[in-house]
């Protein structure tokens, strides 16, 4: 008996340069759609990304050397949050310094990745996708379970927001904005029909 | 000239931009990122590199032309350069800014000036290279063609 399961996967990219966050908004796209095979089925009920007012981030990637904050003092501050502290942390850095590296580690940041970022890199983070998209799928089995089932439609899509943050984190309660026209596009995708290729899964906002 | 000639052209003129080391293989890196779904990455992430670096170097002779030269303001400067032209590949833009900004780190006004000339020169070099490379990209889908990846067999 299938399910209806879908997981919508949301990367918060934290950096100061606009550049930067383009590079690993394409980048974390490729490696998505080389990771994920996605089966699209038209007549599956689809969750409206609109009814969802909070939207759920799965990954931080952060810079290190940001004005004002650092990586480090950002993945602190997500690891001292009752709220965020299990959203895995990934800090990138154009400067190879050990002690920062090992720092950062310690203090439970998943990866640290040399700038330039490259694609291979990011197959790194997909156990850590998998083990959140799996948990997700999870906990709704345990919830429908209760519920009248409805038709058994396995449906998988991914898709990944890019959203920049350039403040601290400033209270528990932050949640980062989506655009209308950024929900839209999610939901174009997610009601698609099953011909068109995997990548239309993936939806990034800068 | 006929369209298996124009591609020719432009594997050449790439493969020449790697032996002089404008350009290494994080370039490649870029064009791995560029598929059906995303045509034009290279060339605008590129376009974003070249607005960014124009302004950054425009800040920076602004900067050391100060009385008294504030090299913490200088040096995140560089270090933007410095990274962003080393994740579009610019490899002598990103060997000149490595040796800029240790003269920035030493306070030596007199060589960051020089090492800005150079940073500055070996910009607008890889900002023509480039340029060029994309007119003949675009020569090519102009006449119906399609842009082959470059493989640099070496």
């Amino acid at each position: 008996m299938g399910r209806e399961t879908e997981s919508q996967f949301h990367v918060l990219a934290v950096d100061d340069s606009l550049f930067d966050r383009k590079m690993i908004e394409r980048l974390l796209q490729k490696s998505s759609c080389q990771a994920d095979e996605s089966s699209h089925d038209p007549n599956a009920t689809s969750t409206s990304p609109e009814t969802h007012q909070e939207v759920e981030i799965n990954l931080i990637i952060t810079d290190y050397c940001m004005p004002g904050m650092t990586g480090y003092d950002l993945l602190k501050k997500v690891k001292e949050s009752a709220a965020f502290k299990s959203i895995p942390v990934v800090i990138m850095s154009s400067e190879n310094v050990p002690s920062r590296i090992s720092r950062c580690l310690e203090e439970g940041a998943e990866e640290f990745f040399l700038k330039p970022v490259k694609l291979a890199d990011l197959t790194k983070l997909k156990p850590h996708m998998m083990k959140t998209k799996m948990k997700k799928e999870n906990e709704k089995l345990t919830k429908e379970e209760n519920e009248v089932s409805k038709p058994e439609i396995k449906e998988d899509s991914t898709v990944i927001e890019i959203l920049p943050l350039h403040q601290e984190l400033e209270s528990e309660q932050h949640e980062p904005m989506l655009s209308s026209n950024k929900r839209k596009a999610i939901e174009e995708v997610i009601s698609t029909d099953r011909s068109r290729p995997k990548y239309n899964d993936i939806t990034t906002s800068v | 000239m006929g369209l298996v000639k124009m591609q020719k052209s432009l594997q050449d003129y790439t493969k020449s931009l790697f032996l002089e080391g404008i350009l290494d293989s994080q370039f490649l890196q870029l064009q791995q990122l560029q598929d059906e779904s995303n045509p034009d990455f290279v060339s605008q992430v590129v376009t974003l590199f070249f607005q960014d670096s124009d302004r950054i170097l425009n800040d920076l002779s602004l900067s050391l032309d100060q009385q008294v030269v504030d090299f913490k303001k200088v040096d995140p400067h560089v270090h933007q350069l410095k990274g962003s032209s080393s994740s579009i590949g610019a490899q002598r833009v990103k060997n000149a800014c490595v040796v800029f900004r240790n003269f920035c780190e030493q306070q030596n006004i007199e060589a960051c000036h020089r090492w800005l000339q150079q940073v500055k020169q070996e910009y607008y070099l890889v900002k023509n290279r480039l340029e060029t490379l994309f007119k003949l990209e675009q020569q090519i889908v102009a006449s119906g063609g399609m842009i082959v990846a470059f493989e640099p067999g070496f």
